[in-house]
């Protein structure tokens, strides 16, 4: 059989259009799995500040963090390293302050920690990407980039910045050998337990506080813990009017 | 003729001159043995062939920080299938000990310490108080 130029040109084309058309198809097919909504994550914390009244001289939260940790006691407070600590209620919350509030009330001491804000205010201004937000809202610290700089801390309204002025080692009464220690010269903070949440594990302070006055949980998903807690009762977080929106809150 | 033996002289003297260094060098060498490395008792394998190791572990190790810092991908999966968690402390320094095998290689290569040790803990220290143990095969 001959086959006439127009035939041939006829065919060629269509095979050319088909052979597109698979290739068309098979990229849809595999863009497609891709597409599936992925469950967002937000790590946050719900502290009860009623149960962490109970016993006003208790620093378990603090030594465990700073044990694991690996934070050293320096006792020249301008110098002193804290991922955890606390501070009378008053100096973190203004308004409990009235004419006629109970002192105990004004003076409880609070546990503080890094508020892992949405809006985080130190990532924006590291110029070496040494600190960034996660995508699990985790402000992380990467010590190996880290300079010293120090801006984070001056952009931090909340205090929660520590810089190693002195070798932090010779501070240190033992090691976790699981953690790395810090070195002079970089910026530290709470790391909400990166470590240990990428090994399914709770926060070391959460663990650690005996009346389970911190709550741990992803804000993301309405059935959380910490969830519940803010549905039920009545939360604040620090400051909230400079929009930095902390992923910490307290139960007042 | 007077002239060329001066020229001579002066030619091997230059020679040796420029030589000097190189053949000291050389001696040295053969004073300092390699450091002959004994195989770790506590492991069965390699997580990579020895050779790949000592010609790129500072890549592996940089690209392991990268990976659990930056990524949060903290298991690392050796071409035989076995995994294994990307630490220094972890698990390099289940088997290879500081001073016995990263220290006495790089003093023999003469490499600068590296910065690794001023955060990065031996995990013979406090192996005691955390229970920190040589990787167990996990698979």
């Amino acid at each position: 059989m001959k086959i006439t130029r127009k035939d041939f040109l006829r065919l060629s084309g269509l095979s050319l259009l088909a052979a597109g058309a698979v290739q068309a198809v098979r990229r849809e097919l595999r863009a497609a799995p891709a597409q599936a909504p992925q469950a967002g994550v937000r790590w946050g914390m719900v502290i009860d500040l009623a149960k962490c009244r109970r016993d006003s001289g208790c620093d378990r939260c603090i030594r465990a963090c700073h044990e694991a940790h690996n934070v050293p006691r320096i006792a020249n407070p301008r110098h002193e390293i804290k991922w955890i600590w606390k501070q009378p209620l008053a100096s973190i919350f203004p308004f409990v302050k009235s004419t006629y509030a109970a002192s105990s009330s004004v003076e409880q001491q609070a546990p503080l920690l890094c508020n892992h804000c949405a809006q985080s205010p130190c990532t924006r201004v590291c110029p070496t990407q040494a600190t960034w937000k996660r995508e699990d809202g985790i402000v992380m610290m990467d010590w190996h980039r880290c300079i010293g700089c120090r801006y984070c801390m001056a952009a931090c309204p909340y205090g929660s910045r520590s810089f190693n002025w002195e070798e932090p080692r010779p501070a240190l009464a033992s090691i976790d050998a699981s953690f790395p220690t810090r070195s002079k010269g970089v910026v530290e903070k709470c790391n909400f337990c990166a470590e240990r949440i990428a090994r399914n594990q709770l926060p070391a302070c959460v663990l650690a506080c005996p009346e389970k006055a911190m709550v741990f949980g992803n804000l993301d998903d309405p059935q959380s813990a910490p969830r519940a807690l803010l549905r039920e009762r009545f939360a604040v977080q620090r400051q909230p009017e400079l929009g930095t929106n902390p992923s910490v809150f307290y139960l007042v | 003729m007077r002239e060329r033996v001066l020229i001579g002289l002066g030619l091997a003297l230059l020679l040796l001159a420029a030589s000097g260094p190189l053949l000291i060098a050389h001696g040295r060498r053969q004073l300092s043995a390699a450091p002959v490395l004994q195989k770790p008792s506590n492991a069965a394998r390699c997580i990579l062939p020895a050779e790949t190791m000592r010609r790129s572990h500072m890549r592996l190790l940089v690209q392991w920080r990268e990976d659990v810092v930056r990524r949060n991908q903290r298991t690392f999966v050796a071409p035989d299938g076995h995994s294994y968690p990307k630490s220094l402390t972890g698990a390099c320094l289940g088997c290879h000990d500081k001073q016995q095998f990263c220290d006495r290689c790089h003093s023999y290569a003469g490499v600068a310490t590296p910065y690794c040790w001023n955060c990065h803990n031996q995990p013979a220290i406090a192996s005691t108080q955390t229970g920190l143990q040589p990787w167990r095969s996990g698979q």
